[in-house]
């Protein structure tokens, strides 16, 4: 039974420059630790041929000519969920072995993939398109592919049963071994595999006990074990930490359109897509700041309230809901941008965080004879832009309220993807509907009243004699109610009472009809709009 | 001495030459194919316009009280059923839910754009610099901020693509300000529009896309009618119910069937009010 084991040489220095992918050819040392005690943690090859050594301070580092990066446990997190996606994208049976290394099942994969070799290639490829560079190799049994993946660059494909041969120019370090066994091993002059595969198995084991056994299994290739599969991780999330705050959003768009690209190629692997995306920027905001952030953060939205809630000192968190789930770094970015540009951060950022939702992508076939739609991801690139020109409220399908309270409706997401019952003809009145133009909010108007009808109105630029009088019909709710609406206005959640008129007014082009209230709770009159 | 003959060429071998050569006559060049046009949802106004052309711009105009909204509503019921999607901008915020829901607009299927309500931060500057030099200009501009808000969300409508029907309604904007609109915005947007399935509809008092429009329709009211439960003596106003209107559609110019204008030709219709059953 094969199994390939992946493997991040550098994986420190790898999950900091999979980000920064100028860094990939440079030499990169990782520091950790807190001031004054910083010292390095990682280095790549590069580094190491310059002259860094692990355990180097910081100031020391700096006297040669590499790239010096603070180490990012985020960065590290996001960088092994795209190793498991990556091995995800090939196998269900996945090992989550180590931070650096992943081992899946490729057993019974060749008619999807092709022949051991060829699945191999298709994986560094993959993890390469993840930005990782990564070592694969294929064995007979985990523990041979790991170490395989570990000792050789690039691809390596063991043979079933010459696991010994293959594995025996490795040092002994690729088997991770306590520091005073691997000393003990030095001093009897055991400095690779097959040199310790050599030795007889009753003296390691006398020596070194059951570890010296299982260390020459290891040495052998021959180690039998049952493959541990991990739970694929649920959260698709990238970040990174910046050096400096960054105050401009092109930048800002900049390191977005990366954490996108990544974000989408691990969705991607797995087959999946996002319908809503969570964008959390830490802004740098000194301790004298923190009230004036605080109250620019907490403005209340109506919609997004559970987000606002959220939102705590120095973070400030945007949320972008998608109609479909969808799958196009560049529309996400385009989308963020124009979310920022609505409600751009008060500070400058110092760590972007972006989270997906993972959902099942949804593929719909159009009919050839349905009506045109417009396509989801443009809608939704329009509805993000006019949302800039008019304003969020502003935008959506109207829905009409299950109230007798006038103009009650609400504003709803403008989704027209979601399968809508069709509508029948029979439904329609026959004849067109007088329809009503609102005056938002009601005009207040002056009225002269003679026998308890109006005879005479004045509001702004409407006034003159009434030709016509129809009415009045008493309307009435909430009454259950004990707030009472301001004179200017219906409030909701609030008693009203009208008595309500259409009147014909005779205009400069003839003949215009208005339908006028009067507010019994106040006794002030209203235009309400014109029937068109 | 030779004599030279000319020998007529047949009438109908000539016909057949040019049908074998793929020829059209130079008289048929000025012939357009007919555009598409979709119901408007009343079948006198179908009847003297065969419709709202796709891919064209349709002007709308009339006074207030003149059936201008009946008439859109009744296209966007018409769209809407056809499983459409639709859009309104809105510029003065005018449009009701409830009397398009009467009227068979699926309210779900239109994208309602409600402009004006919030001023951007460029027009608030624009603003408050005139209100400093001159208080008549100042109120000018802030009638000309939701046309302009509407006049960029109708590019980005019409850019974005994909709807069966985008309309904006001018209709109470003051024809002193919608003339203001450049004829070249008009222009670009029936190019937007051109060879797309989208119809343009644009709602206002006095015409002003003027030569970019491919149908233009004028509204006019004409009478009211009302039911009255008295028959005889002095009928109290409350037993006066106002029944709908009647109102005329005329058509001032189309592009749909000929190349020149057409005369102007007239038809009458009934509109009621969504109570009347």
């Amino acid at each position: 039974m094969p199994y390939a084991a992946i493997y991040i040489p550098d994986f420190l220095v790898a999950a900091t420059a999979r980000m920064e992918p100028a860094l990939r050819r440079k030499a990169v040392a990782v520091l950790e630790g807190t001031p004054p005690v910083v010292t390095v943690a990682a280095t790549n090859e590069a580094a190491a041929e310059v002259g860094i050594e692990l355990g180097m301070t910081k100031l020391q580092a700096a006297a040669y000519p590499v790239e010096l990066r603070q180490r990012s446990p985020a960065q590290e997190a996001a960088a092994h969920a795209a190793l498991l996606d990556c091995a995800q994208a090939f196998s269900p049976r996945v090992e989550d072995t180590a931070a650096d290394t992943v081992v899946l099942d490729i057993a019974g994969l060749e008619r999807l993939f092709g022949p051991p070799a060829k699945l191999a290639q298709d994986l560094q490829q993959h993890a390469s398109a993840l930005a990782l560079e990564a070592n694969v190799a294929v064995a007979a049994n985990p523990d041979a592919a790991i170490l395989a993946a570990r000792g050789f660059a690039g691809v390596t494909i063991i043979p079933p049963g010459k696991q010994a041969e293959y594995l025996g120019s490795l040092p002994i370090d690729v088997l991770q071994v306590a520091p005073e066994i691997l000393g003990t091993l030095d001093r009897w002059r055991v400095r690779n595999l097959r040199a310790l595969a050599a030795l007889p198995e009753m003296a390691l084991v006398e020596r070194l006990g059951q570890e010296g056994l299982r260390l020459e299994k290891l040495a052998r290739g021959t180690v039998e074990r049952p493959l541990v599969p991990a739970e694929p991780p649920v959260a698709f999330e990238e970040t990174m930490e910046l050096e400096y705050p960054v105050a401009l959003l092109e930048p800002l768009a900049f390191i977005l359109g990366r954490l996108l690209e990544q974000l989408c190629a691990r969705l991607e692997a797995r087959a999946l897509a996002t319908n809503e995306l969570r964008l959390a920027l830490v802004l740098d905001i000194a301790e004298g700041d923190e009230e004036v952030s605080r109250s620019s953060f907490l403005v209340p939205r109506e919609n997004q309230a559970s987000d606002e809630k959220r939102e705590i000192r120095n973070e400030k968190h945007y949320c972008l809901r998608l109609p479909l789930p969808m799958l196009d770094a560049r529309l996400f970015l385009k989308l963020l941008q124009l979310e920022l540009r609505t409600r751009p951060p008060a500070a400058p950022v110092v760590k972007v965080t972006l989270e997906a939702e993972p959902v099942k992508p949804r593929p719909a076939q159009g009919g050839l004879f349905l009506p045109a739609t417009p396509a989801p991801d443009r809608l939704e690139l329009t509805l993000a832009r006019l949302a800039g020109i008019v304003g969020e409220q502003e935008i959506g399908a109207a829905e009409v309220l299950d109230t007798h309270r006038p103009d009650a409706f609400q504003m709803k997401r403008f989704a027209p993807f979601v399968a809508l019952p069709s509508r029948q003809l029979s439904v329609w009145a026959p004849l067109p509907t007088l329809a009503l133009r609102r005056f938002r909010p009601p005009l207040a108007a002056t009225v002269e009243v003679h026998g308890g009808e109006p005879v005479r109105i004045v509001a702004g630029e409407i006034r003159g004699e009434v030709a016509s009088v129809y009415g009045p019909w008493r309307s009435s709710g909430d009454w259950w109610e004990r707030k009472t609406p301001r004179i200017d206005k219906d409030e909701h959640g609030s008693n009203w009472a009208r008595d309500e008129w259409d009147i014909a007014m005779t205009g400069n082009h003839g003949i215009v009809l208005y339908r006028i209230y009067r507010a019994l709770t106040s006794g002030a009159w209203f235009v309400e709009g014109t029937y068109d | 001495m030779s004599a030279l003959c000319v020998v007529p060429f047949p009438a109908c071998d000539r016909q057949a030459l040019a049908r074998i050569a793929g020829v059209v006559p130079a008289s048929r060049l000025g012939v357009r194919p007919r555009p598409e046009t979709i119901s408007t949802g009343i079948p006198q106004v179908d009847e003297l316009t065969g419709g709202v052309p796709r891919g064209g711009l349709t002007e709308i105009f009339g006074p207030a009280s003149s059936g201008r909204t009946s008439l859109l509503h009744a296209l966007l019921a018409q769209a809407t059923a056809r499983e459409e999607v639709c859009a309104l901008v809105d510029v003065s915020d005018a449009f009701d839910p409830h009397s398009a829901q009467a009227a068979g607009v699926d309210l779900k299927r239109v994208l309602w754009v409600r402009c004006g309500r919030k001023v951007s931060r460029s027009s608030l500057l624009i603003s408050r610099k005139n209100h400093a030099s001159a208080g008549k200009r100042e109120t000018r501009n802030e009638k000309l901020v939701p046309v302009e808000q509407a006049l960029r969300a109708l590019d980005l409508l019409l850019q974005g693509g994909g709807f069966g029907l985008v309309a904006i309604d001018l209709g109470d904007i003051p024809p002193e300000i919608a003339r203001r609109v450049p004829l070249t915005s008009w222009f670009r947007f029936r190019r937007a529009v051109e060879n797309t399935a989208m119809a343009l509809v644009v709602v206002e008092q006095k015409a002003s896309a003027k030569s970019c429009a491919s149908l233009v329709l004028k509204t006019k009211h004409s009478a009211i009618s009302h039911q009255q439960s008295v028959k005889a003596g002095t009928v109290p106003t409350h037993a006066r119910l106002l029944h709908g209107m009647q109102l005329e559609v005329e058509v001032l110019n189309s592009r749909i069937l000929q190349r020149k204008p057409v005369r102007s030709a007239m038809t009458s219709f009934d509109s009621r009010a969504s109570w009347v059953g």
